[in-house]
């Protein structure tokens, strides 16, 4: 047995301490004012590449959506590299941190604004196809869980070594579409947690 | 430093799917996860500087005009790996009821009065020891609709980061003795009950600030450890 502290549903009321700017259900009004530390919109002016959106909507085992999710994003920029200087990997040349935080609103909708990232590193030497590492929180949901965001315009989605783990037929799943809203790219990322079309998740 | 994060360690974890928690029954995947390998993008995470935080994000006393109603607490602790190190630089967030059982939450309907002098928030970073502290006031029971006559212990909800992406948690912290804890269900989620009661902060008197402020530690570990020979890559 291992001594770590157990995980806990963040519950319902989450709002207020993690997506205090968040898009609904909790504005600071007159309340103590939050200098916002993770959001969803982790665009810096000075990053490189593409200027993208992503949008989805959680859906529980009813295909009800979920209004009160939280999504983390975890991601390289263009270039395919991580602002992580604990790893001793490159480090981003500008102050694109690739770390974001979004709340579900009352459609059960998330949505960030982002860069596309770049290829990175995987095991065995082989490229990793750019991806969004995506991690869920909820009520109802005792401890995390991960997943992972593919583009569908990416050719290197064939040769990624961790989608390849996936069956064929669920592979789908992890893929988001790319559409065009307000004349900019938009990539579309639905999300199911049970049932029909469930969404690979991953025990890592 | 490598690090190694095996899944085994998350054993001690509740189940996805914890029926007597009723909403993890169409919020729980009926497939299984599918295992595979840590890579950079698992091992990597974000990392907050202490320019995120304001002066009193780690005191929700003294977030507004005038003082909170409630019993004025210190909680403290460490932030640790699977060794027993400390994670410096690692943000801390929590968020809690105020000391009636309410939070300050629009779908928070509980017939309890809110605080306007309480938001119930709070932030902090961990410093190179892996320390953190905030000052608080003790959240009160609430009501909840799991079951007939449903309440949740005392508690206050902790968001943390760690060495990497992995060691991410979201938990709750109990107080010792709460006569709740045999039916609350997200408490009784978690199956070992060493493990359980690594949820419960200790009260620590040497701590207590005379005439001032009873103290709780609540040290929390995160999952990554050092990679041994054992470890097959
Ligand atoms: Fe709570």
């Amino acid at each position: 047995m291992s001594e770590l502290t157990p995980s806990q549903t963040v519950g319902p009321y989450y709002a207020y301490g993690l997506t205090p700017e968040g898009r609904k259900r909790w504005k600071p009004g007159d309340h103590y004012k939050w200098k916002e530390t993770v959001g969803d919109n982790l665009v810096t002016p000075d990053a490189a590449g593409e200027r993208i959106r992503i949008e989805g909507v959680i859906y529980d085992g009813d295909g009800k959506p979920i209004t009160d999710a939280m999504l983390e994003i975890w991601q390289a920029d263009a270039q395919g590299r991580y602002a992580d200087p604990r790893n001793g990997a490159a480090l981003p040349n500008t102050s694109f941190r690739g770390f974001g935080r979004s709340a579900t609103d009352d459609n059960g909708m998330f949505a960030f604004d982002t860069i596309k990232p770049g290829p990175v590193p995987g095991p065995g030497g082989r490229m990793q196809a750019p991806h969004i590492v995506v991690c869920i929180f909820s009520r109802g949901m005792l401890r995390q869980l991960y997943t992972r965001l593919y583009f569908a315009d990416e050719a290197a989605n064939a040769a990624d070594p961790i989608l390849s783990l996936v069956p064929a037929d669920r592979r789908a799943t992890l893929i988001a579409r790319r559409e065009t809203q307000n004349g900019k790219p938009l990539y579309r990322f639905d999300i199911r947690v049970q049932g029909e079309g469930e969404t690979v998740f991953f025990e890592i | 430093m490598s690090l190694v994060y095996p899944t085994q360690s998350l054993s001690v974890y509740p189940k996805h799917l914890s029926p007597g928690y009723k909403s993890t029954i169409k919020r729980s995947p009926s497939k299984p996860l599918i295992p595979m390998p840590h890579t950079i993008s698992e091992l990597t995470g974000p990392v907050y500087g202490h320019d995120a935080i304001q002066e009193n994000d780690n005191d929700l006393t003294r977030q507004h005009a005038a003082e909170p109603l409630g019993e004025r607490i210190i909680v403290h602790g460490h932030i640790l790996d699977e060794d027993k190190r400390p994670v410096p630089d690692a943000l801390v967030e929590l968020w809690q009821a105020n000391a009636c059982g309410r939070y300050v939450h629009i779908v928070d309907q509980h017939p309890a009065p809110l605080d306007p002098n309480f938001t119930g928030a709070g932030r902090t970073v961990t410093d190179k020891a892996g320390y953190y502290r905030f000052v608080t006031i003790k959240p009160g029971a609430y009501p909840w609709g799991n079951h007939y006559n449903a309440w949740r212990p005392n508690h206050i909800h902790f968001s943390v980061f760690g060495h990497s992406f992995l060691s991410r948690l979201v938990t709750q912290m109990y107080f010792p003795g709460d006569p709740l804890f045999p039916f609350d269900p997200i408490f009784n989620s978690v199956t070992d009950e060493k493990a359980r009661n690594r949820m419960i902060a200790s009260f620590d008197l040497e701590n207590t600030v005379p005439n001032w402020a009873l103290c709780y530690r609540f040290d929390i570990v995160l999952r990554g450890r050092e990679k041994t020979p054992e470890d097959m890559d």
